[in-house]
């Protein structure tokens, strides 16, 4: 069978061709001059970075030997031969990777509780005055924007050497970041209930605790379930700045080049951040059903 | 008008049972995990030291601090400042492009649609995960010890973190691409590659755009803390006068890093809309 497929007259053909041809022209200058931009800006930043590609090809065989070297115990052997001897201190490390959990965890509590108390300040929908949402969510920024480990640094020059740094560090980061996405959730929550609740004359915590919190908390929990995930691996390098955990171990063990701890440590920490990621994500699972595992 | 209305109790609760009538494990439930929680955080706070004495030490220590900040004041070191700045900059744009260089062809492997075979997908998975559960700072440290000091192994620490975050992000959205497209060009007679660079690509190119551009965002927060351990850029100086208790200098770097930060989030902010559209923000 055989379908003849119509044609269009030349000069309504030449038409549509030449205006299809100028539309390609045009996207493809686009694409060409946002690509040269692009490049240039690359290039410029390799100056900036002094990048140096020859010490790159140079050394980049180190690079590949510095794993080879992080897997050789002392003797020689590959690490996995001798589990004693590579994981021979792992009584200490345990202990550090515990205290880098509860510190992940004591700093998210806190970080959320404080963003709970924040967030109806900066929430559009909620917020009692202008002026305060104003000055709320330029708090919020300030402790989001400024990374954790700045803070870190800070805090251990005031609260001394050891977790608490560390802990507070982390729950400011929390506060900031938490309080964003909460405030976001309570702009997406139904004001229905609000309304009822103020048409019977309460006062805007009554509105909250009633109207608003029964709809956001299982957001908030997963959320802040989330953010614990995160701060286990901001925690595990708390330690390079003196602030406590795991990473005060690890930065000995890179900068001493004790090799095959380097990688007994990395590794216990590569588990430990699996197993807190699985358990967290079927937690999220279980609580508030498979939309929110994302 | 009536009175508020006399309500039959016992009929409401013989209506809706299991509003009423719920198990006690369900109604302690909650009660429990608040309970369980915070017996926790209390073990936390004595276990890492807190005291109320030391951290009201430590607030006043910090109230001295954030005084002595004030007014910001770069001293005579705004050029030194400025080309710090200017390298962490260039740290995270390059960090980033280089990620999603190489973690294209790698996201295709690790994509369901593109690569049936598990036993394929699998490795190349884990490989991502694991390079992800390691924080860029411990990056840093390794390629310090590689490439020596210098913003170089700060953009290498941070090209190979994100290769894991962009791996991962890039095959998530490969999944998500329509299959249709593909279909298309394997019944036009296309080969493998055909239906990789004009089923897929043009899909899920913009998304990946805007992932890296997001990127770009979030690496100069990562670009400017990498200098801590020696890698480069603005994160160095900081640490620098915070040791030496600068604290004029060191609220002036920290000014001078949310200024960046900010400008920074409102470029990529506009080109991303520019590139995909309002919807897709995350």
């Amino acid at each position: 069978m055989t379908v003849a497929v119509s044609i269009l007259p030349e000069q309504q053909l030449a038409v549509l061709n030449a205006a299809y041809r100028q539309a390609v022209a045009r996207r493809r200058w686009r694409l060409l001059l946002g690509a040269g931009i692009f490049a240039a800006a690359l290039i410029l930043a390799a100056i900036g970075a002094e990048v140096n590609l020859r010490t790159l090809f140079t050394y980049f065989g180190n690079f590949i030997s510095y794993f080879d070297r992080i897997f050789t115990l002392d003797s020689g052997q590959r690490v996995w031969t001798d589990l004693g001897e590579w994981l021979w201190g792992w009584r200490k490390w345990l202990k550090m990777l515990g205290e880098t959990l509860l510190i992940s965890y004591v700093g998210t509590l806190i970080g959320a509780t404080f963003a709970f108390a924040l967030n109806f300040f900066a929430a559009e929908n909620t917020s009692p005055a202008p002026w305060l949402r104003f000055a709320v969510r330029r708090l919020l920024e300030f402790a989001r924007t400024v990374p954790g480990i700045v803070f870190a640094l800070i805090f251990v020059i005031a609260f001394g050497l050891g977790p608490m740094a560390g802990v507070l560090a982390i729950a400011i980061h929390s506060t900031g970041a938490l309080g964003k996405l909460f405030s976001e959730i309570v702009e997406n929550a139904d004001m229905k209930p609000v309304e009822g609740i103020r048409s019977t004359g309460a006062s805007w915590l009554s509105c909250m605790r009633f109207a608003i919190v029964p709809q956001v908390t299982a957001s908030y929990a997963s959320y802040a379930l989330l953010r614990f995930e995160i701060n286990v691996r901001e925690a595990s390098v708390m330690g390079f700045v003196g602030a406590g955990g795991i990473g005060q171990e690890l930065v000995v063990a890179i900068r001493k080049f004790y090799y095959s701890d380097v990688s007994a440590i990395l590794v216990t920490i590569i588990v430990t951040v699996f197993i807190i990621d699985i358990t967290t994500g079927w937690l999220r699972g279980r609580l508030f059903g498979k939309e929110a595992r994302t | 008008m009536t009175g508020p209305q006399q309500v039959e109790t016992r009929e409401i609760r013989a209506r809706y049972p299991d509003v009423f009538n719920r198990p006690a494990l369900a109604r302690l439930a909650t009660p429990a995990m608040i309970v369980a929680a915070f017996a926790i955080l209390i073990y936390g706070l004595v276990d890492l030291d807190f005291s109320p004495s030391r951290f009201l030490a430590g607030l006043s220590q910090l109230g001295w601090i954030s005084l002595m900040m004030i007014p910001p004041d770069p001293g005579s070191s705004l050029p030194v400042y400025l080309k710090a700045l200017g390298e962490t900059l260039s740290i995270a744009l390059l960090g980033t492009t280089l990620a999603a260089l190489f973690a294209l062809p790698v996201s295709l492997l690790a994509a369901r649609n593109v690569v049936p075979s598990k036993i394929l997908r699998f490795p190349v998975r884990r490989l991502l995960d694991s390079i992800r559960g390691v924080d860029t700072l411990i990056w840093a440290l390794v390629w310090i010890n590689v490439v020596g000091l210098g913003p170089f192994a700060g953009v290498l620490a941070i090209a190979v973190s994100d290769f894991g975050a962009f791996g991962k992000l890039f095959s998530e959205a490969i999944e998500g691409a329509d299959q249709k497209q593909v279909e298309g060009i394997r019944a036009s007679g296309g080969s493998a590659l055909h239906e990789i660079r004009f089923g897929l690509l043009p899909q899920v190119l913009p998304v990946i755009a805007g992932q890296v551009l997001y990127f770009v965002e979030s690496n100069t927060r990562s670009a400017t803390i990498i200098g801590i351990v020696g890698a480069g850029g603005i994160g160095l100086q900081l640490a620098e006068q915070i040791r030496v208790l600068e604290w004029q200098k060191v609220s002036f770097l920290i000014l001078m890093i949310l200024v960046a930060v900010a400008a920074i989030d409102f470029i990529s902010g506009k080109l991303r809309f520019a590139i995909i559209g309002r919807r897709a923000i995350a």
